[in-house]
């Protein structure tokens, strides 16, 4: 696989993050051309609904399990935890967010270790608005994981706040149909000694665009972004990343990985960090990487490191899209296994590496069983 | 009982400058229970032999046989080779993420023998090899050859050996990078699965060291791609006094 890593001080294509103008309000964003770093590789043709189009706002179906420790509630917009961690930074996001009249609260306070899941099973294809604000008292442990399936033409936002030393682990997995459409904006907020581990994996849906941005705003913030993607003929699966180092002794390590089997296959990976003026002695490590199984596919992958303080532990990345590589299926075939066994093996392997980090057993086995499904489509080239 | 056969093998590669002769007329003749080292200069050709008989797709054979027991290797896939029952404990083993040795060696396993095999005797059988090799168990839940040092592994190699079964094994520098003591542990492990299944084996060594613990019944002297000299067990000491001076006057080096 060809490997192109970067040292910090190497040239790097350099947006500047911070300076991103932030609001609720859709018309306060300049209409989409297709043409801005923003949009430029989001087919923006085939959502234009959701970016302009009126939105259905209400409450869009799931059902939460419920746990000790945990409330769960609908609230209106103007609740005080509505913009606790963020706010739209695109008309999209600004589209859901003025058109949402609701937004789905999940709050953990527990000290012992509670799981929740958001289930949705999807809605009809109307275009829609949501608002989910996920939050971690002071303390609180736990794991949500947002499950979409079914059908879905969805513009949302989600905010996640991981209070003073909790460890909180969030999931976005989308399993959506063949048809389904699905932006998400999603924004942390990381306290003091707080740890967040936030995981996104996109096997199903057309057009699937996640963005996380992870704000470590109190001393000593950890979060790990894990990412996990599968893109078939035809599939558009884009993530965009943003991790802003904004108190000091922060960590941030970025993980994502994608294969890509189909002609027409479509990734994109972009992540930012952003290490600010007061982040002193923080280490990132964020790296992107993408295995092509077959012809007439496409992954973008573009790192983006700014760091404004001289006084770091670490800052790196890399990023590599690269086929199979030839030494690991021969090292296996030579030991008898079949191209074909081998094949699966390395793709599995390589995934798997992402989902060994999840930490949740359960979640893993149901992930490994849904790529396992993936790669019966890959043929033997 | 099992034998190598290679005949007037002839092995190319391409290169950005285009194709470039390796192997010039490999002739050599293994059998079951035999231990054959060869030794030569750095980029004689050694590890290309080991690959073109592995059937690695780098390697172009351009004329000669390879033929294991008169089956045609040449014309076997990679994984088909292995099958057949040949195995090479590779100078550079690969790592692959994900994939742990505990899975890799089972999937092995089962391919090699068409059946999964049974889940005790296996586990015993792992924890056994692996033991003998002291390499510690929580290597079985590792990825394969991920992080591992060199010498780890080289051992996983032979745990390989030991678990696969080949009947024809190709070791290519195993020796290199081990210490004294894990020399020793390697050696013995060979040795012991030469006396349990009546291996082969074709040796690649720089080194007399390794010789002292597995010993060879013909030594071959490979120079410039092919066999400049074949002799018995002494013949090894005298290279290592005199290296390889003597085979490189007016012949063409590099
Ligand atoms: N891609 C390549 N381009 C050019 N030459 C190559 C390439 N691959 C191998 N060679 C050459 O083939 C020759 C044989 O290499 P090989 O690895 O078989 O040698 P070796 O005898 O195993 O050496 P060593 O003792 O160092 O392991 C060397 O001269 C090497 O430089
Ligand atoms: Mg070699």
């Amino acid at each position: 696989m060809q490997q192109h890593p970067h040292g910090p001080g190497s040239p790097v294509p350099v947006q500047t993050r911070n300076e991103r103008f932030a609001s609720a309000a859709h018309d306060d964003f300049p209409a989409v051309t297709g043409r801005e770093l923003e949009w430029k590789l989001t087919p923006v043709e085939k959502i234009r609904d959701l970016i302009d189009g009126e939105l259905d706002g209400s409450a869009f179906p799931a059902e939460v399990s419920s746990a000790p420790g945990v409330t769960v509630e609908w609230v209106a917009m103007d609740d005080a935890r509505v913009g606790s961690a963020g706010l739209a930074e695109e008309r999209a996001a600004a589209n859901a967010w003025s058109s949402a009249q609701q937004a789905l609260t999940v709050t953990l306070t527990s000290e012992e270790a509670v799981a929740v899941t958001i289930d949705r099973a999807g809605a009809d294809r109307a275009p829609r608005a949501a608002h989910t604000v996920i939050t971690a008292a002071p303390n609180a442990r736990g794991i949500v994981v947002i499950d979409n399936r079914g059908s879905a033409r969805l513009t949302e936002n989600v905010e996640i706040v991981a209070g003073a030393g909790s460890d909180l682990t969030v999931v976005s997995l989308q399993e959506w149909d063949a048809e389904s459409v699905h932006l998400s904006s999603q924004f942390a907020r990381v306290d003091k000694d707080a740890r967040l581990k936030h995981v996104v994996v996109s096997l199903g849906g057309a057009i699937v665009r996640v963005k996380p941005s992870v704000h470590l705003a109190g001393s000593a913030a950890d979060g790990q972004l894990l990412g996990l993607y599968f893109a078939d003929s035809g599939q558009h699966l884009e993530q965009r990343v943003y991790v802003h180092h904004i108190a000091p002794q922060t960590i941030s390590r970025v993980t994502y990985k994608g294969a890509l089997n189909g002609a027409g296959a479509r990734t994109v990976w972009v992540g930012d960090v952003l290490i600010g003026r007061d982040a002193t002695g923080t280490d990132s490590y964020e790296q992107n990487r993408n295995l092509v199984l077959s012809d007439g596919t496409r992954a973008d992958s573009i790192p983006n490191l700014e760091i404004e303080t001289g006084d770091i532990a670490g800052a790196g990345h890399a990023s590599a899209t690269g086929r199979f590589d030839d030494e690991q299926l021969f090292y296996l075939r030579s030991r008898g296994i079949d191209e074909q066994e081998a094949r699966r093996l390395v793709v599995l392997g390589f995934l798997l590496e992402v989902v060994q980090k999840i930490g949740a057993p359960e979640l893993e086995q149901r992930l490994i069983a849904a790529i396992e499904t993936e790669l019966d489509a890959v043929a033997v080239v | 009982m099992a034998t190598l056969e290679i005949r007037d093998l002839h092995v190319s590669i391409e290169t950005d400058q285009g194709s470039k002769e390796i192997l010039r007329g490999v002739n050599l003749t293994i059998n079951s229970g035999e231990t054959h080292a060869i030794m030569g200069p750095n980029g004689s050709g050694k590890s290309t032999l080991a690959y073109t008989i592995a059937g690695h797709p780098r390697y172009t054979v351009d004329s000669g046989s390879i033929t294991l027991d008169g089956a045609d290797v040449l014309a076997m896939s990679i994984d088909e080779r292995a099958r057949a029952g040949l195995f090479l404990a590779m100078q550079y083993p690969v790592e692959i993420p994900g994939v742990t040795v505990s899975n890799f060696l089972r999937t092995a396993k089962t391919a090699l023998d068409g059946e999964a095999p049974a889940l005790r005797s296996w586990i015993k059988d792992l924890r056994g090899s692996m033991e003998a090799l002291r390499m510690d168990s929580s290597f079985a839940e590792r990825n394969v050859n991920e992080g591992f040092s060199g010498g780890e592994k080289k051992r996983h190699e032979i745990v390989q050996l030991e678990l696969l079964k080949p009947s024809i094994a190709v070791l290519d520098e195993t020796d290199s990078g081990l210490d004294v003591d894990a020399l020793k542990i390697v050696s013995e492990g060979v040795n012991r699965v030469k006396e349990n299944t009546g291996l082969g084996v074709l040796l690649i060594t720089h080194y007399t060291r390794i010789l002292r613990y597995i010993t060879p019944d013909f030594v071959h002297v490979f120079v410039d791609g092919r066999v400049a000299e074949e002799g018995g067990p002494e013949l090894a000491e005298r290279l290592e006094n005199e290296g390889y001076d003597r085979y490189l006057t007016g012949s063409t080096v590099g």
